[in-house]
């Protein structure tokens, strides 16, 4: 029988083996990521608080123009930045989340000219002239989308960290091809987890939406 | 993520000729490739975007072939009505692929390019042949559960892990390759190679070459299409096992019948073996048993990962099953 071994080899530290276990590393491995993203600077910044100090030079920087919510963006951003990290740490819209950052989790759900897709995978400078739409272009406090109206009124949510991907993928899912069950329903929002377990709720705000629509 | 030069390419020739730089990739949804960039497995230094190119629809050819852009995202793929209707085995496959966001940002020709799940490919900490070659295989005495039983070597027994290369490989696609040099057409047959003693090598694609388009054969009339995948968990899920079936029954035998199977092989696995079982017999559980049996001869299991041996025999003798009820 081959043995089971269960240590590390000599070279590798425990720090280097947790940063690549994928969404099982989440915390090991936001520090590199983080980093990369805060070397993208607006060059028309979004935030009134943005001064000189997020415009130095980004070394290797390229531009891109983002149609982010309705509004232009002409950035300067590293070519490595994700969309995800360009939506959180260049424009401070925070309200997209990052898991696992490995298109495992669904927390970074954004529409791309209508389409939900992870944010995390896919880069900023790739998405010249695209519509981006966010949770925060979605709906406003005073006129929810009717998704957002029926999270609230369903409680699709405990901590609240996967529900704006929640929310963005059945917005996205009320436009796609969708049998009218709840086991169907269930099977096209598989990519959006949540730690919770919200899911029963989350499946009624969703039904709920599509039976008055 | 290490530093790379991003360049968007205007057309296909452009694309091409910026593939020939050393260390150039393509990147088109970026689904497998960011995500491992962001592990240091992937190390471009040249990252082309193909994603403005004229490679994203999909066209009836005059001889009755289906064309397939390689740019066709999975999701426009499978609900495309020709393949809906000729082609379902495929639309079957591609829907119960990954989640419907990566479906709409996965490509078809990056979907045949798909890398290995295997934890020791992923972790570059580990010893892999794979990603670092001569390095060794962890996964042979490791954690293995999940890995290949089919087409294995000493040096690697990671698993292909698409759902739609098995689908096109019943489908029995061509694959149709650019590059400076020229135009060259690939059967899916010939495309993936066996890990032998150089796992780093998995297709024929030779760098600077570019998948530009798919073609399937004109339908098969009459024939019922099925994707069986078995699976942890019942969404969202990598295949332990699962099968492709095309088949044609006619007064009771087969006529033609096709069979890949994935999650066992360490390619998309067309399995002549279980097909020349079954070819011309009359349709019979006991015969889908014995097709199932050829398929898996030969097959090798490492410490975890015996049970794939009765479950992909199950599998196909279910989907075998179900495509000729």
């Amino acid at each position: 029988m081959p043995s089971q071994k269960k240590s590390l080899p000599a070279h590798l530290s425990r720090r280097s083996f947790l940063s690549s276990l994928g969404a099982a590393g989440v915390v090991a491995s936001a520090g590199p990521v983080l980093a990369t993203a805060q070397t993208a600077t607006p060059v028309a910044p979004m935030a009134a608080s943005s001064t000189s100090e997020t415009m130095e030079t980004i070394q290797g920087a390229i531009p891109v123009s983002l149609r982010v919510n309705g509004k232009r963006l002409d950035l300067q951003v590293d070519p490595r930045t994700t969309l995800l990290d360009c939506l959180r740490e260049t424009m401070s819209l925070t309200g997209t989340k990052k898991g696992c950052d490995h298109g495992q989790c669904g927390a970074c759900t954004v529409h791309v000219n209508g389409r939900r897709i992870n944010s995390c995978l896919t880069l900023a400078v790739m998405h010249e002239g695209d519509e981006i739409t966010t949770i925060e272009g979605l709906g406003q406090p005073d006129s929810l989308h009717p998704v957002q109206a029926s999270f609230l009124k369903h409680d699709g949510y405990q901590c609240g960290y996967c529900t704006s991907g929640q929310i963005m993928s059945a917005a996205a899912l009320l436009k796609e091809k969708c049998g009218p069950s709840d086991a169907d329903v269930k099977e096209l929002m598989s990519g959006n987890i949540c730690r919770c377990g919200a899911y029963p709720n989350i499946v009624a705000a969703i039904q709920d939406v599509r039976q008055q629509a | 993520m290490e530093m790379f030069t991003y360049t968007k390419a205007a057309g296909v020739a452009q694309a091409i000729e910026g593939g020939t730089q050393a260390q150039a990739k393509f990147i088109a949804g970026g689904t497998t490739l960011l995500d491992l960039m962001k592990l240091n497995v992937e190390r471009p230094s040249q990252l082309i975007d193909i994603n403005r190119l004229p490679l994203d629809q999909v066209e009836k050819l005059p001889d009755g072939r289906l064309k397939i852009g390689a740019l066709v995202r999975n999701s426009d793929l499978a609900h495309h009505p020709a393949v809906e209707s000729d082609y379902s085995v495929l639309s079957q496959a591609l829907l119960q692929g990954a989640s419907a966001q990566l479906r709409n940002m996965a490509t078809t020709g990056g979907n045949l390019l798909q890398r290995t799940r295997c934890m020791y490919f992923r972790n570059e900490a580990m010893a892999c042949n794979k990603r670092t070659p001569g390095s060794g295989c962890s996964a042979i005495e490791g954690e293995n559960r999940t890995l290949a039983i089919l087409g294995t070597s000493k040096d690697c027994i990671a698993t292909n892990p698409s759902d739609m290369n098995v689908a096109l490989t019943a489908l029995e696609a061509t694959i149709h390759i650019r590059s400076v040099k020229g135009e060259r057409d690939v059967s899916i047959a010939d495309f993936f190679l066996l890990p032998g003693t150089t796992p780093q090598r998995e297709t024929v694609l030779e760098p600077g070459e570019l998948i530009t388009s798919v073609t399937l054969p004109a339908a098969k009339a009459g024939s019922k299409q099925i994707y069986l995948k078995l699976r942890d968990r019942a969404s969202y899920e990598f295949a332990l096992s699962s099968a492709a079936i095309v088949a044609v029954v006619n007064g009771g035998k087969l006529d033609y019948v096709r069979v890949a199977l994935g999650g066992v092989g360490t390619r998309p696995w067309r399995s002549l073996e279980a097909e020349r079982v079954l070819h011309g017999k009359a349709v019979d559980q006991k015969l889908f048993q014995q097709a199932a049996e050829a398929a898996l001869h030969g097959a090798q299991p490492q410490s975890q990962n015996a049970f794939k041996i009765p479950l992909a025999k199950r599998c196909i003798t279910h989907a075998l099953t179900l495509a000729t009820a």
